[in-house]
């Protein structure tokens, strides 16, 4: 396997765990090396999470053994796991907004003397820290003040605060724009270079083939096989993580676009908002994929937000030829709008909720009569999207919050199918999102589109964009840069355009 | 309410009941098992009767502190709401206009009351907790402003009848809680108004991007929850024959305990009326049981709020382990 001039600085043999009695782990080995990048690659609910909290002693192992450099290795807590020299940063951010950057990064660890905190010396060593990442950042900011890009980076900081051999990354790019993302890989080439060993995991396949020396592909709690980056393929990778292959990534085109000689089913015209965004003009025809392209920041989000009447904009929507004013979300929905966000977890789902409670919370209207719930009709519907959209859940009683992210995200999407909108508005859609969802996912959407539904999808994955988009929209600074039909648009122009470079 | 099939859907919803109200339902039985061994008189219909008349106004109150607790929020002023209703039927009742127009003005000013509440904390947003530690106080100090302080009597025969009077053997106070305990848990299980409540407790933001007005909610249900405490101020009143200023003094402390007790989350999101139910019965039990065993009131004040914190660690940690 690997070479052994060198004893690896981590290695699990055979490692298990069991919840009860639900295995989330069966049977898991893995080398680490210094100074090189290992990714684990699986899909969502593989075991990569249980894994992670078992090396960082959130989790106690259910059967194997571990070794750090050599000793054996089996955390109790999270703080021993840091003492023995693991770093490890977390996907879900844990954060204290109220408090400054420098406060978060050295959180349970301020210098200070009989409890009494030196805000000198912290400022100061939080700096070091910061400056010698590379992060731009000041750490006098408060995080609850800061971008979600730039709390992920403050997050990594902490994670790297102390000095550590193995340092953990878990989908840290799932919250970063592209140059933010940038920032991170030098650090993560910087760590390497000192020796560190690296444990990355990614569903960004572009990003894994980059980054990554060693990777090891995780499937069902089992591990499957490590493949050095050089001797491997994107296609061979997802293969051996979904157990099948994949033709493409993107599904075909279902239906050919019609040109519509007649009026578009949903038209922006000088859609404004003062410091936001600026003289918007767009329209989406019916079974269209407008694509919505740009840089965190360039206001693609917000738009989505005025379309949807969440925020107040000056400009005129039209919906089939009609003026529309949407107020609010209701308003918005009883039109015909749907509209996934961009982050499930707080603007999408109730965690605590069925799966049920959430698939019809948009549409109570339609499972009630004179606001008695029927309760036979709510499960009947909730269990034909569920169905629809291929959620993966014990039943539709579970709540959702149990669910793997995929499957969360599938439920968002089957939340808004059950509105039956006549245009769906989607932003990154696939964030966060395991490749065999990811895959559904886009599968739907194409037929979304084939059934004529007006869709206008936000990402700011190129690739994504490029592959589902009939014509995309590029922002950059609040203001609509360009429209490109598809088959004009390269990675490239895109590009050009987002950033401005475009004369 | 309804009988379980073995279908999987309905076997998950009778364990997930059973780990809503597996903790909290042992404690019950374990405070009645306990004062049914050190009192022969304990375990008998007529003083569960007894228990549930002593427990109305508190259950009542709670009923209505559930739908703001499953908000996420909380009324601190069902007290003082319920001292004002209680004076406010006195008052009509003195003018002479009858016994159904002095409910009627009753209830219309509980609702009027909470709707103060809840216009403060939806339109203004301030939060819950400090509208009604001010309205507390404001409607406190109002309930004195008629009578300068002093009680009013109330003689007339229906509205003391309520507080007095049985219906079919069973105590009219008694048919009010348990119409109310129905009345409230279909409109919380069976409604989209409950089921809107539940979404906006649960995550506010989703519940907005998904259509729900969550500010019309939150106007609504703090306005139950004026309705209710007028409810109470309408039975506590006519079971003194009077309506008293320190009516429901600190009665707030007692409500939220039963909610808190049958399972309700102070962060909004999780919760039952059958629950409430549960943990007013609990804090009737404990009183009731003290009181037969003449325990000295100093010393059934620590054992209740022992009492409520042991049920609550019981319950809490049963929820933890499941999950």
């Amino acid at each position: 396997m690997s070479s052994t001039q060198q004893f690896p600085v981590l290695r699990l043999r055979q490692v298990a765990k069991h919840f009860g009695p639900v295995t989330a782990l069966k049977c898991m080995d893995l080398q680490v090396e210094r100074g090189r990048v290992h990714t684990l690659l699986g899909e969502n609910g593989a075991g990569k999470s249980t894994l992670m909290k078992i090396l960082a002693g959130v989790h106690p192992l259910s059967a194997g053994e571990m070794w750090l450099r050599g000793e054996p290795y089996s955390p109790a807590t999270p703080q021993e796991a840091a003492r023995r020299g693991l770093a490890i940063v977390f996907q879900e951010l844990s954060l204290c907004n109220n408090l400054s950057v420098a406060e978060n990064i050295l959180a349970t660890r301020e210098p200070s003397r009989l409890g009494w905190i030196s805000d000198a010396k912290l400022i100061a060593k939080a700096k070091a820290l910061v400056d010698d990442l590379g992060l731009p950042i000041n750490v006098h900011a408060k995080v609850g003040d800061l971008s979600m890009a730039q709390r992920q980076l403050v997050e990594i900081a902490k994670g790297l605060s102390h000095d550590a051999d193995v340092v953990i990354l878990d989908e840290p790019t799932s919250s970063l724009s592209d140059s933010e993302a940038e920032i991170l890989f030098r650090i993560i080439g910087r760590l390497t270079e000192r020796g560190k060993a690296v444990i990355y995991i990614s569903h960004r396949m572009e990003e894994v083939m980059r980054l990554s020396d060693d990777i090891t592909v995780i499937r069902d709690g089992e591990y499957v096989t490590t493949l050095k980056r050089d001797e491997t393929t994107v296609a061979e990778l997802i293969s051996l993580m979904v157990g099948r292959s994949m033709e493409s990534m993107f599904p075909p085109r279902l239906a050919e676009q019609q040109e519509s000689a007649t009026t578009p089913l949903f038209s922006v015209e000088g859609l404004t908002r003062p410091g936001e965004f600026s003289d918007i003009s767009f329209d989406v025809g019916a079974g269209e994929i407008l694509g919505f392209f740009g840089l965190i920041g360039s206001g693609r989000s917000e738009i989505m937000n005025a379309l949807f009447g969440m925020r107040s904009a000056a400009g005129q929507i039209r919906l089939a030829g009609e003026i529309v004013k949407l107020s609010d979300a209701t308003d918005a929905i009883k039109k015909g709008l749907g509209f996934v966000t961009e982050n499930r977890k707080e603007q999408g789902l109730v965690l605590n909720q069925t799966v049920r409670a959430n698939i019809t919370m948009a549409s109570l209207s339609t499972i009630s009569a004179g606001g008695l719930l029927q309760s036979a009709k709510e499960r009947r519907q909730a269990s034909d999207e569920a169905k629809r959209l291929g959620v993966r859940t014990h039943s539709i009683e579970t709540p959702v919050g149990t669910l793997s992210g995929g499957n969360q995200q599938k439920v968002v999407l089957a939340k808004w199918l059950a509105t039956r909108p006549r245009v769906l508005m989607l932003d990154e859609p696939t964030r966060g999102v395991d490749v065999g969802a990811k895959f559904e996912i886009y599968r739907l959407i194409r037929q979304l589109a084939a059934e004529g539904t007006a869709i206008i999808m936000v990402s700011s994955e190129l690739p994504e964009i490029l592959g589902m988009a009939d014509r995309i929209a590029i922002m950059a600074e609040g203001q609509l840069a360009a429209i490109l039909p598809v088959a004009e648009s390269t990675p490239e122009r895109v590009m050009a355009h987002a950033t401005g470079q475009h004369a | 309410m309804n009988m379980p099939t073995f279908s999987p859907a309905n076997q998950q919803r009778l364990k997930s009941t059973l780990r809503q109200y597996g903790g909290i339902f042992l404690s019950l039985i374990a405070l009645c098992v306990f004062f049914s061994l050190t009192n022969e008189r304990f375990l008998s219909l007529a003083n569960f009767m007894n228990i549930l008349q002593q427990v109305a106004v508190i259950a009542v109150l709670a009923f209505g502190m559930t739908w703001v607790i499953l908000l996420g929020d909380i009324d601190l002023s069902v007290g003082s709401m319920l001292a004002v209703a209680g004076m406010v039927g006195a008052q009509i009742i003195g003018l002479g206009w009858g016994f159904v127009p002095a409910v009627a003005i009753t209830l219309l000013a509980g609702a009027l009351m909470g709707l103060i509440n809840g216009l403060l904390t939806a339109k203004l947003m301030l939060p819950a907790f400090i509208v009604t530690v001010a309205t507390m106080s404001i409607y406190r100090g109002m309930v004195s402003l008629p009578t300068n302080g002093a009680p009013a009597m109330l003689t007339d025969p229906t509205w003391t009848a309520i507080g007095t009077g049985s219906v079919a053997g069973v105590p009219i106070i008694i048919w009010i809680v348990v119409g109310l305990f129905i009345l409230n848990h279909l409109l919380l299980a069976h409604t989209t108004f409950g089921r809107r409540t539940y979404l906006t407790g649960g995550n506010r933001e989703a519940a907005i991007y998904s259509g729900i007005k969550v500010d019309r909610l939150k106007i609504s249900i703090f306005t139950i929850s004026g309705l209710m405490a007028a409810v109470a101020g309408i039975m506590m009143s006519s079971r003194l024959y009077s309506a008293q200023t320190n009516a429901g003094m600190s009665y707030e402390l007692d409500a939220i305990a039963a909610a808190v007790l049958g399972g309700t989350s102070l962060a909004g999101g999780v919760g039952t009326m059958v629950g409430t139910l549960i943990g007013a019965l609990i804090i009737g039990a404990l009183n009731n049981g003290m009181n037969m065993l003449s325990v000295p009131y100093f010393y059934q004040l620590i054992v209740k709020g022992l009492v409520i914190l042991v049920a609550v660690w019981l319950d809490v940690r049963a929820k933890r382990q499941k999950g």
